[in-house]
Protein backbone atom coordinates (compact mmCIF):
# COMPACT_ATOMS: atom_id res chain seq x y z
CA UNK A 1 0.00 0.00 0.00
CA UNK A 2 1.12 3.38 -1.09
CA UNK A 3 1.17 6.37 1.13
CA UNK A 4 -1.44 8.28 -1.12
CA UNK A 5 -3.75 4.99 -1.19
CA UNK A 6 -4.14 4.93 2.89
CA UNK A 7 -7.62 5.88 3.99
CA UNK A 8 -7.08 8.49 7.11
CA UNK A 9 -3.69 9.16 8.04
CA UNK A 10 -4.00 10.09 11.63
CA UNK A 11 -0.52 11.35 11.32
CA UNK A 12 2.52 12.06 9.06
CA UNK A 13 5.73 13.14 8.59
CA UNK A 14 7.17 14.39 5.07
CA UNK A 15 10.32 15.27 4.93
CA UNK A 16 11.29 16.02 7.96
CA UNK A 17 14.24 17.36 9.23
CA UNK A 18 15.86 17.74 13.44
CA UNK A 19 18.88 19.38 14.47
CA UNK A 20 20.28 20.29 17.27
CA UNK A 21 23.00 22.79 17.63
CA UNK A 22 26.18 21.74 18.48
CA UNK A 23 25.03 18.09 17.40
CA UNK A 24 24.05 18.03 14.41
CA UNK A 25 21.78 16.49 12.33
CA UNK A 26 19.18 14.39 14.48
CA UNK A 27 16.73 12.71 12.02
CA UNK A 28 15.87 13.44 8.41
CA UNK A 29 14.80 13.55 5.85
CA UNK A 30 12.59 10.91 7.09
CA UNK A 31 9.19 10.11 5.68
CA UNK A 32 6.40 8.19 8.21
CA UNK A 33 2.87 8.04 7.82
CA UNK A 34 0.29 6.03 10.04
CA UNK A 35 -3.37 4.92 9.35
CA UNK A 36 -6.29 4.96 11.94
CA UNK A 37 -5.70 1.67 14.01
CA UNK A 38 -2.35 0.76 12.78
CA UNK A 39 0.09 -0.64 14.78
CA UNK A 40 3.57 0.59 12.89
CA UNK A 41 7.30 -0.26 14.70
CA UNK A 42 10.45 1.89 14.34
CA UNK A 43 13.08 -0.07 14.51
CA UNK A 44 16.29 1.34 14.51
CA UNK A 45 19.83 1.79 16.35
CA UNK A 46 20.22 3.95 19.30
CA UNK A 47 20.20 7.42 18.52
CA UNK A 48 18.65 7.47 14.90
CA UNK A 49 16.72 9.77 15.81
CA UNK A 50 13.27 7.38 17.10
CA UNK A 51 12.55 9.51 19.84
CA UNK A 52 12.81 12.68 17.92
CA UNK A 53 10.50 11.35 15.04
CA UNK A 54 8.20 10.29 18.09
CA UNK A 55 7.84 13.43 19.78
CA UNK A 56 7.45 15.22 16.29
CA UNK A 57 4.16 13.00 16.18
CA UNK A 58 3.11 13.99 19.50
CA UNK A 59 3.86 17.85 18.15
CA UNK A 60 6.27 18.53 21.69
CA UNK A 61 8.76 19.31 19.16
CA UNK A 62 9.07 21.36 15.60
CA UNK A 63 11.05 19.84 12.82
CA UNK A 64 13.86 22.22 11.14
CA UNK A 65 12.23 21.12 7.41
CA UNK A 66 9.79 19.34 6.21
CA UNK A 67 6.19 18.85 7.44
CA UNK A 68 4.28 17.63 10.18
CA UNK A 69 0.48 16.45 9.51
CA UNK A 70 -1.73 15.44 12.39
CA UNK A 71 -5.29 14.63 11.99
CA UNK A 72 -5.35 13.45 15.96
CA UNK A 73 -5.87 16.45 17.87
CA UNK A 74 -4.08 17.25 21.14
CA UNK A 75 -6.28 15.95 23.57
CA UNK A 76 -6.02 12.45 21.60
CA UNK A 77 -2.37 11.46 21.46
CA UNK A 78 -0.90 10.15 24.30
CA UNK A 79 2.83 8.88 25.01
CA UNK A 80 4.21 6.63 27.07
CA UNK A 81 7.75 6.97 27.56
CA UNK A 82 10.85 4.53 28.59
CA UNK A 83 10.66 4.99 32.08
CA UNK A 84 6.71 5.16 33.71
CA UNK A 85 7.33 9.03 34.34
CA UNK A 86 4.46 9.23 37.13
CA UNK A 87 4.24 11.97 40.15
CA UNK A 88 5.34 9.93 43.02
CA UNK A 89 3.71 12.02 44.83
CA UNK A 90 0.14 11.14 43.69
CA UNK A 91 -1.47 7.51 44.12
CA UNK A 92 -2.04 5.63 40.87
CA UNK A 93 -5.13 6.47 40.30
CA UNK A 94 -4.65 10.13 40.76
CA UNK A 95 -1.24 9.95 38.20
CA UNK A 96 -4.13 8.16 35.91
CA UNK A 97 -6.65 11.31 36.11
CA UNK A 98 -3.94 13.83 35.20
CA UNK A 99 -4.57 13.83 31.94
CA UNK A 100 -8.47 14.20 32.69
CA UNK A 101 -7.43 16.65 35.37
CA UNK A 102 -5.45 19.01 33.19
CA UNK A 103 -7.82 18.92 30.49
CA UNK A 104 -11.09 20.72 33.00
CA UNK A 105 -12.53 17.33 34.28
CA UNK A 106 -13.94 17.23 37.60
CA UNK A 107 -11.34 15.73 40.55
CA UNK A 108 -14.63 13.06 41.29
CA UNK A 109 -15.13 12.31 37.07
CA UNK A 110 -11.40 11.94 37.12
CA UNK A 111 -10.72 9.60 39.82
CA UNK A 112 -13.91 7.30 38.43
CA UNK A 113 -12.44 7.31 35.21
CA UNK A 114 -9.41 6.61 36.21
CA UNK A 115 -9.84 3.84 38.27
CA UNK A 116 -12.06 2.29 34.86
CA UNK A 117 -8.52 2.66 32.95
CA UNK A 118 -6.65 0.87 35.68
CA UNK A 119 -9.03 -1.93 36.20
CA UNK A 120 -8.36 -2.66 32.15
CA UNK A 121 -4.85 -2.93 32.38
CA UNK A 122 -5.22 -5.27 35.43
CA UNK A 123 -4.47 -2.97 38.11
CA UNK A 124 -7.51 -2.23 39.65
CA UNK A 125 -6.85 -3.35 43.24
CA UNK A 126 -3.71 -0.81 43.02
CA UNK A 127 -5.41 2.36 42.61
CA UNK A 128 -4.37 3.92 45.67
CA UNK A 129 -0.91 2.85 45.68
CA UNK A 130 1.99 5.51 45.32
CA UNK A 131 4.62 4.85 42.65
CA UNK A 132 6.84 4.15 44.98
CA UNK A 133 5.15 1.01 46.35
CA UNK A 134 4.55 -0.33 42.92
CA UNK A 135 7.23 -2.56 41.07
CA UNK A 136 8.63 -2.14 37.58
CA UNK A 137 5.85 -3.76 35.57
CA UNK A 138 2.92 -2.14 37.53
CA UNK A 139 4.30 1.28 36.98
CA UNK A 140 4.32 0.89 33.21
CA UNK A 141 0.95 -0.22 33.39
CA UNK A 142 0.05 2.35 35.38
CA UNK A 143 1.33 4.54 32.69
CA UNK A 144 -0.34 2.86 29.80
CA UNK A 145 -3.79 3.54 31.87
CA UNK A 146 -2.77 7.04 31.75
CA UNK A 147 -2.13 7.11 27.90
CA UNK A 148 -5.43 5.60 27.43
CA UNK A 149 -7.71 6.85 29.60
CA UNK A 150 -8.40 9.88 27.38
CA UNK A 151 -9.28 7.34 24.81
CA UNK A 152 -6.41 8.30 22.31
CA UNK A 153 -6.98 8.13 18.83
CA UNK A 154 -2.93 7.77 18.17
CA UNK A 155 -0.49 5.83 21.03
CA UNK A 156 2.75 6.74 20.59
CA UNK A 157 5.40 4.20 22.67
CA UNK A 158 8.60 5.10 23.26
CA UNK A 159 10.61 1.74 24.02
CA UNK A 160 7.95 1.59 27.41
CA UNK A 161 9.50 -1.47 27.99
CA UNK A 162 12.85 -1.54 27.60
CA UNK A 163 13.45 -1.34 31.33
CA UNK A 164 11.60 -4.49 32.41
CA UNK A 165 12.41 -8.17 32.41
CA UNK A 166 11.64 -10.46 29.83
CA UNK A 167 9.08 -11.85 31.30
CA UNK A 168 7.03 -8.68 32.19
CA UNK A 169 8.05 -7.60 28.83
CA UNK A 170 6.09 -10.27 27.06
CA UNK A 171 3.12 -9.96 29.20
CA UNK A 172 2.89 -6.32 29.13
CA UNK A 173 3.23 -6.88 24.69
CA UNK A 174 -0.48 -8.72 24.67
CA UNK A 175 -1.84 -6.32 27.49
CA UNK A 176 -0.96 -3.41 24.79
CA UNK A 177 -2.38 -5.74 21.68
CA UNK A 178 -5.12 -6.91 23.74
CA UNK A 179 -6.27 -3.35 24.68
CA UNK A 180 -5.22 -2.09 20.88
CA UNK A 181 -7.99 -5.39 19.81
CA UNK A 182 -10.67 -3.38 22.00
CA UNK A 183 -9.99 0.07 21.48
CA UNK A 184 -8.28 -0.02 17.99
CA UNK A 185 -5.92 3.47 18.50
CA UNK A 186 -2.79 3.74 16.33
CA UNK A 187 0.36 2.80 17.67
CA UNK A 188 3.47 4.33 16.92
CA UNK A 189 5.61 1.77 18.81
CA UNK A 190 9.76 2.55 18.86
CA UNK A 191 12.00 -0.45 20.00
CA UNK A 192 15.21 -1.56 19.47
CA UNK A 193 13.97 -5.59 19.79
CA UNK A 194 13.24 -6.83 16.53
CA UNK A 195 11.16 -9.78 18.30
CA UNK A 196 9.13 -7.39 19.88
CA UNK A 197 8.68 -5.26 16.56
CA UNK A 198 7.42 -8.23 14.96
CA UNK A 199 5.14 -9.74 17.84
CA UNK A 200 3.57 -6.24 18.00
CA UNK A 201 3.17 -4.70 14.64
CA UNK A 202 1.86 -5.19 11.42
CA UNK A 203 3.97 -2.82 9.67
CA UNK A 204 8.09 -2.54 10.87
CA UNK A 205 9.76 0.41 9.59
CA UNK A 206 13.50 0.43 9.99
CA UNK A 207 15.89 3.13 10.40
CA UNK A 208 19.50 4.31 9.46
CA UNK A 209 21.99 5.34 12.02
CA UNK A 210 21.80 8.35 12.52
CA UNK A 211 20.97 10.91 11.20
CA UNK A 212 17.92 8.19 10.27
CA UNK A 213 15.72 7.73 7.46
CA UNK A 214 13.94 5.35 6.10
CA UNK A 215 15.59 2.36 5.15
CA UNK A 216 13.39 -0.30 5.02
CA UNK A 217 10.03 -1.67 5.38
CA UNK A 218 8.06 -4.91 6.74
CA UNK A 219 4.84 -5.75 6.65
CA UNK A 220 3.62 -8.74 8.88
CA UNK A 221 -0.51 -9.67 8.13
CA UNK A 222 0.00 -11.61 11.57
CA UNK A 223 -3.69 -11.84 13.92
CA UNK A 224 -4.01 -10.11 16.58
CA UNK A 225 -3.86 -10.68 19.64
CA UNK A 226 -0.91 -13.02 19.17
CA UNK A 227 -2.05 -17.17 19.04
CA UNK A 228 -0.21 -19.11 21.51
CA UNK A 229 3.37 -19.95 20.48
CA UNK A 230 3.32 -17.53 18.33
CA UNK A 231 7.43 -16.55 18.62
CA UNK A 232 7.78 -19.88 17.26
CA UNK A 233 5.65 -20.14 13.81
CA UNK A 234 7.58 -19.75 10.89
CA UNK A 235 5.72 -16.46 9.99
CA UNK A 236 6.99 -14.58 13.00
CA UNK A 237 10.92 -16.18 12.41
CA UNK A 238 10.85 -15.40 8.78
CA UNK A 239 9.82 -11.51 9.26
CA UNK A 240 12.18 -11.46 11.95
CA UNK A 241 15.11 -12.62 9.97
CA UNK A 242 14.28 -10.17 7.27
CA UNK A 243 14.08 -7.05 9.37
CA UNK A 244 17.31 -8.57 11.33
CA UNK A 245 18.65 -9.03 7.67
CA UNK A 246 17.35 -5.05 6.91
CA UNK A 247 18.45 -3.53 10.02
CA UNK A 248 22.21 -5.13 9.72
CA UNK A 249 22.33 -3.64 5.65
CA UNK A 250 21.17 -0.01 7.24
CA UNK A 251 23.99 -0.42 10.09
CA UNK A 252 26.29 -1.42 7.12
CA UNK A 253 25.39 1.95 5.03
CA UNK A 254 27.91 4.68 5.06
CA UNK A 255 26.31 7.90 7.10
CA UNK B 1 24.81 -5.73 72.11
CA UNK B 2 26.60 -3.82 69.62
CA UNK B 3 23.89 -1.21 68.82
CA UNK B 4 23.97 -0.61 73.10
CA UNK B 5 27.57 -0.27 72.79
CA UNK B 6 26.86 2.10 69.74
CA UNK B 7 24.55 4.33 71.29
CA UNK B 8 26.56 4.40 74.73
CA UNK B 9 29.83 5.09 72.60
CA UNK B 10 29.27 9.02 73.14
CA UNK B 11 27.96 9.05 76.54
CA UNK B 12 31.47 7.17 77.65
CA UNK B 13 33.35 9.35 75.55
CA UNK B 14 31.62 12.14 77.38
CA UNK B 15 31.90 10.97 80.75
CA UNK B 16 35.34 9.91 80.30
CA UNK B 17 35.91 13.46 79.19
CA UNK B 18 34.27 15.04 82.37
CA UNK B 19 35.69 13.05 84.46
CA UNK B 20 39.43 13.72 83.53
CA UNK B 21 38.44 17.54 83.17
CA UNK B 22 36.75 17.33 86.82
CA UNK B 23 39.80 15.27 88.14
CA UNK B 24 42.53 17.80 86.33
CA UNK B 25 40.76 20.92 88.03
CA UNK B 26 40.79 19.16 91.40
CA UNK B 27 44.73 17.74 91.51
CA UNK B 28 46.02 21.35 89.59
CA UNK B 29 44.27 23.82 91.12
CA UNK B 30 42.85 25.67 88.64
CA UNK B 31 41.23 28.49 89.12
CA UNK B 32 37.88 28.45 88.66
CA UNK B 33 37.42 32.25 87.03
CA UNK B 34 39.69 29.81 84.48
CA UNK B 35 38.41 26.68 84.36
CA UNK B 36 35.50 25.66 86.49
CA UNK B 37 35.06 21.99 87.23
CA UNK B 38 31.88 20.59 85.90
CA UNK B 39 30.48 20.12 88.74
CA UNK B 40 30.65 24.04 88.96
CA UNK B 41 29.06 24.11 86.43
CA UNK B 42 26.20 22.08 86.87
CA UNK B 43 25.48 23.59 89.81
CA UNK B 44 25.30 26.98 87.89
CA UNK B 45 23.14 25.02 85.72
CA UNK B 46 21.05 23.92 88.16
CA UNK B 47 21.30 28.07 89.92
CA UNK B 48 20.51 29.50 86.89
CA UNK B 49 18.01 27.45 85.41
CA UNK B 50 14.97 29.46 85.13
CA UNK B 51 16.94 32.26 83.55
CA UNK B 52 18.88 30.48 81.10
CA UNK B 53 15.20 28.79 80.23
CA UNK B 54 14.08 31.59 79.70
CA UNK B 55 16.88 32.74 77.74
CA UNK B 56 17.07 29.79 75.52
CA UNK B 57 12.94 30.72 74.58
CA UNK B 58 13.65 34.03 73.58
CA UNK B 59 16.48 32.76 71.53
CA UNK B 60 14.91 30.34 70.18
CA UNK B 61 11.75 31.92 69.23
CA UNK B 62 14.17 34.75 67.58
CA UNK B 63 15.52 31.62 65.32
CA UNK B 64 12.16 30.61 64.72
CA UNK B 65 10.39 33.76 63.64
CA UNK B 66 13.40 34.84 61.72
CA UNK B 67 13.21 31.06 59.61
CA UNK B 68 9.56 31.83 59.16
CA UNK B 69 10.34 35.36 57.55
CA UNK B 70 13.13 33.80 55.69
CA UNK B 71 10.97 31.00 54.23
CA UNK B 72 8.00 33.24 53.38
CA UNK B 73 10.78 36.02 51.13
CA UNK B 74 12.65 33.05 49.83
CA UNK B 75 10.04 30.76 48.83
CA UNK B 76 7.93 34.44 47.08
CA UNK B 77 10.76 35.47 45.56
CA UNK B 78 11.89 32.27 43.76
CA UNK B 79 8.18 31.40 43.19
CA UNK B 80 8.50 34.72 41.04
CA UNK B 81 11.78 34.04 39.63
CA UNK B 82 10.66 30.54 38.79
CA UNK B 83 7.68 32.55 36.29
CA UNK B 84 10.75 35.09 34.52
CA UNK B 85 14.18 33.59 33.48
CA UNK B 86 15.15 37.63 33.49
CA UNK B 87 14.21 37.86 36.97
CA UNK B 88 15.92 34.43 38.28
CA UNK B 89 19.04 35.68 36.74
CA UNK B 90 18.50 39.02 38.37
CA UNK B 91 17.89 37.71 41.80
CA UNK B 92 20.78 35.01 41.59
CA UNK B 93 23.87 37.43 42.34
CA UNK B 94 22.45 39.27 44.94
CA UNK B 95 20.99 36.11 46.87
CA UNK B 96 24.80 35.07 46.66
CA UNK B 97 25.84 37.95 47.82
CA UNK B 98 23.98 38.78 50.31
CA UNK B 99 25.42 35.20 51.57
CA UNK B 100 28.83 35.69 51.09
CA UNK B 101 28.93 38.99 53.44
CA UNK B 102 29.18 37.77 57.02
CA UNK B 103 26.60 38.96 59.42
CA UNK B 104 28.61 40.69 61.66
CA UNK B 105 29.40 43.20 59.27
CA UNK B 106 25.82 43.73 58.18
CA UNK B 107 24.78 44.30 62.10
CA UNK B 108 25.53 47.60 62.69
CA UNK B 109 23.72 48.72 59.37
CA UNK B 110 20.76 46.87 60.31
CA UNK B 111 21.19 47.77 64.09
CA UNK B 112 20.57 51.36 62.67
CA UNK B 113 17.54 50.42 60.64
CA UNK B 114 16.33 48.85 63.26
CA UNK B 115 16.21 51.62 65.74
CA UNK B 116 18.36 51.34 69.42
CA UNK B 117 15.10 50.33 70.75
CA UNK B 118 14.18 46.83 68.53
CA UNK B 119 17.49 44.98 69.71
CA UNK B 120 14.83 41.83 68.99
CA UNK B 121 13.85 43.41 65.63
CA UNK B 122 17.67 43.47 64.66
CA UNK B 123 18.29 40.02 65.48
CA UNK B 124 15.26 38.73 63.95
CA UNK B 125 16.68 40.60 60.44
CA UNK B 126 20.22 39.50 60.52
CA UNK B 127 18.92 35.72 61.19
CA UNK B 128 16.47 36.18 58.34
CA UNK B 129 19.27 37.27 56.47
CA UNK B 130 21.53 34.12 57.29
CA UNK B 131 18.18 31.83 56.85
CA UNK B 132 17.37 33.20 53.66
CA UNK B 133 19.79 31.28 51.26
CA UNK B 134 19.68 28.13 51.81
CA UNK B 135 15.54 28.11 51.63
CA UNK B 136 15.73 30.20 47.93
CA UNK B 137 18.94 28.27 46.85
CA UNK B 138 16.63 25.18 46.90
CA UNK B 139 13.46 26.78 46.28
CA UNK B 140 14.85 27.54 42.76
CA UNK B 141 16.64 24.29 42.23
CA UNK B 142 13.54 22.29 42.91
CA UNK B 143 11.08 24.22 41.41
CA UNK B 144 13.50 23.60 37.79
CA UNK B 145 13.72 20.21 38.55
CA UNK B 146 10.70 18.26 37.76
CA UNK B 147 11.31 15.65 35.44
CA UNK B 148 11.43 16.49 31.83
CA UNK B 149 9.22 13.44 30.60
CA UNK B 150 6.72 14.83 32.90
CA UNK B 151 7.07 18.11 31.60
CA UNK B 152 6.45 16.72 28.12
CA UNK B 153 3.19 14.93 29.22
CA UNK B 154 2.04 18.03 30.63
CA UNK B 155 3.12 19.97 27.26
CA UNK B 156 1.17 17.23 25.42
CA UNK B 157 -2.09 17.23 27.53
CA UNK B 158 -1.82 21.34 27.01
CA UNK B 159 -1.84 22.47 30.57
CA UNK B 160 -1.33 26.15 31.42
CA UNK B 161 1.80 27.60 33.06
CA UNK B 162 -0.70 27.83 36.44
CA UNK B 163 -1.05 24.08 36.28
CA UNK B 164 2.39 23.48 35.38
CA UNK B 165 3.13 25.54 38.63
CA UNK B 166 1.02 24.23 40.64
CA UNK B 167 0.37 20.41 40.10
CA UNK B 168 4.10 19.78 38.63
CA UNK B 169 6.77 22.18 39.57
CA UNK B 170 6.07 23.14 42.95
CA UNK B 171 5.33 19.23 44.28
CA UNK B 172 8.33 18.57 42.40
CA UNK B 173 10.09 20.92 44.45
CA UNK B 174 9.49 19.71 48.10
CA UNK B 175 12.14 16.96 48.93
CA UNK B 176 14.56 20.50 47.87
CA UNK B 177 12.09 22.90 50.34
CA UNK B 178 12.37 20.26 53.17
CA UNK B 179 15.86 19.87 52.59
CA UNK B 180 16.63 23.50 52.38
CA UNK B 181 14.85 24.44 55.26
CA UNK B 182 16.23 21.43 57.76
CA UNK B 183 19.84 23.43 56.43
CA UNK B 184 18.05 26.92 57.64
CA UNK B 185 16.97 26.10 61.04
CA UNK B 186 20.29 25.12 61.67
CA UNK B 187 21.69 28.03 60.54
CA UNK B 188 19.06 30.24 62.09
CA UNK B 189 19.98 29.34 65.54
CA UNK B 190 23.73 29.88 64.81
CA UNK B 191 22.71 32.86 63.06
CA UNK B 192 20.60 34.52 65.84
CA UNK B 193 23.44 33.54 68.58
CA UNK B 194 25.69 35.69 66.07
CA UNK B 195 23.27 38.68 65.47
CA UNK B 196 22.93 38.66 69.16
CA UNK B 197 26.26 39.44 70.31
CA UNK B 198 26.38 41.85 67.12
CA UNK B 199 23.53 43.09 67.78
CA UNK B 200 21.56 42.45 71.03
CA UNK B 201 22.84 44.61 73.81
CA UNK B 202 20.70 43.62 76.94
CA UNK B 203 17.74 43.89 74.93
CA UNK B 204 17.43 40.55 72.98
CA UNK B 205 18.33 38.88 76.55
CA UNK B 206 18.50 35.54 74.43
CA UNK B 207 21.35 32.84 75.53
CA UNK B 208 23.97 35.31 73.75
CA UNK B 209 23.61 38.09 76.18
CA UNK B 210 23.53 35.56 79.34
CA UNK B 211 26.73 34.16 78.17
CA UNK B 212 28.54 37.79 77.40
CA UNK B 213 27.04 38.97 80.38
CA UNK B 214 28.42 36.39 82.47
CA UNK B 215 31.69 36.76 80.27
CA UNK B 216 31.83 40.60 81.53
CA UNK B 217 31.53 39.29 85.52
CA UNK B 218 34.04 36.77 85.14
CA UNK B 219 31.31 33.94 85.85
CA UNK B 220 33.13 30.92 83.68
CA UNK B 221 30.56 28.23 84.98
CA UNK B 222 27.83 30.66 84.35
CA UNK B 223 29.18 31.13 80.78
CA UNK B 224 29.54 27.87 80.29
CA UNK B 225 26.28 26.46 81.38
CA UNK B 226 24.69 28.95 78.87
CA UNK B 227 27.17 27.21 76.34
CA UNK B 228 25.60 23.72 77.58
CA UNK B 229 22.15 25.19 77.12
CA UNK B 230 22.89 26.18 73.47
CA UNK B 231 24.52 22.91 72.43
CA UNK B 232 21.32 20.75 73.77
CA UNK B 233 19.23 23.06 72.33
CA UNK B 234 21.32 23.41 69.11
CA UNK B 235 21.08 19.52 68.73
CA UNK B 236 17.57 18.74 69.97
CA UNK B 237 16.44 21.36 67.41
CA UNK B 238 18.74 19.56 64.27
CA UNK B 239 17.40 16.12 65.62
CA UNK B 240 13.38 17.31 65.51
CA UNK B 241 13.64 19.26 62.14
CA UNK B 242 15.68 15.84 60.55
CA UNK B 243 13.46 13.65 61.82
CA UNK B 244 10.46 15.68 60.53
CA UNK B 245 12.07 16.00 57.17
CA UNK B 246 12.59 12.29 56.87
CA UNK B 247 8.93 11.44 57.87
CA UNK B 248 7.32 14.42 55.39
CA UNK B 249 9.34 13.62 52.48
CA UNK B 250 8.73 10.13 53.12
CA UNK B 251 5.08 10.52 52.84
CA UNK B 252 5.31 13.00 50.00
CA UNK B 253 7.44 9.78 48.28
CA UNK B 254 5.09 7.57 49.63
CA UNK B 255 7.52 5.49 50.94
Amino acid sequence: MTEGARAVDIAALAGVTVDYPGRGRALGPFDFAIGAGEIVALVGPSGCGKSTALRLLAGLELPGGGAVKRTAGRGETSVVFQSPTLAPWRSASANVALPLELAGASRGEGRARARAALAQVGLADASEARPAQLSGGMAMRVALARALVTDPRLLLLDEPFAALDEITRRALADDVLALWAKYRPAIVFVTHSVEEAVYMASRIVVMTPGPGRLAAETRTDSPAPRPKGFRTTPAFRGAAEAVSDQLALAMAQPR
Amino acid sequence: MNRLADRLAPWILIGLLLAGWEGACRALAIPSYRLPPPSAVAAALIANAPLLLASAWNTFAMAMIALALASFVACTIALAASLSNPLQRAVGPLAVALQVTPVVALAPLIQIWAGIDHPKAAVVALTAVVAFFPIYSGAVAGLSASDPDLERLFDLYGATPLQGLAKLRIPSAVPFLLEGHKVAVGLSLVGAVVAEFAAGSGGSQGLAWRILEAGNRLQTARMIAALVVLAMMGGALHAAFSALERRLLARWLGR
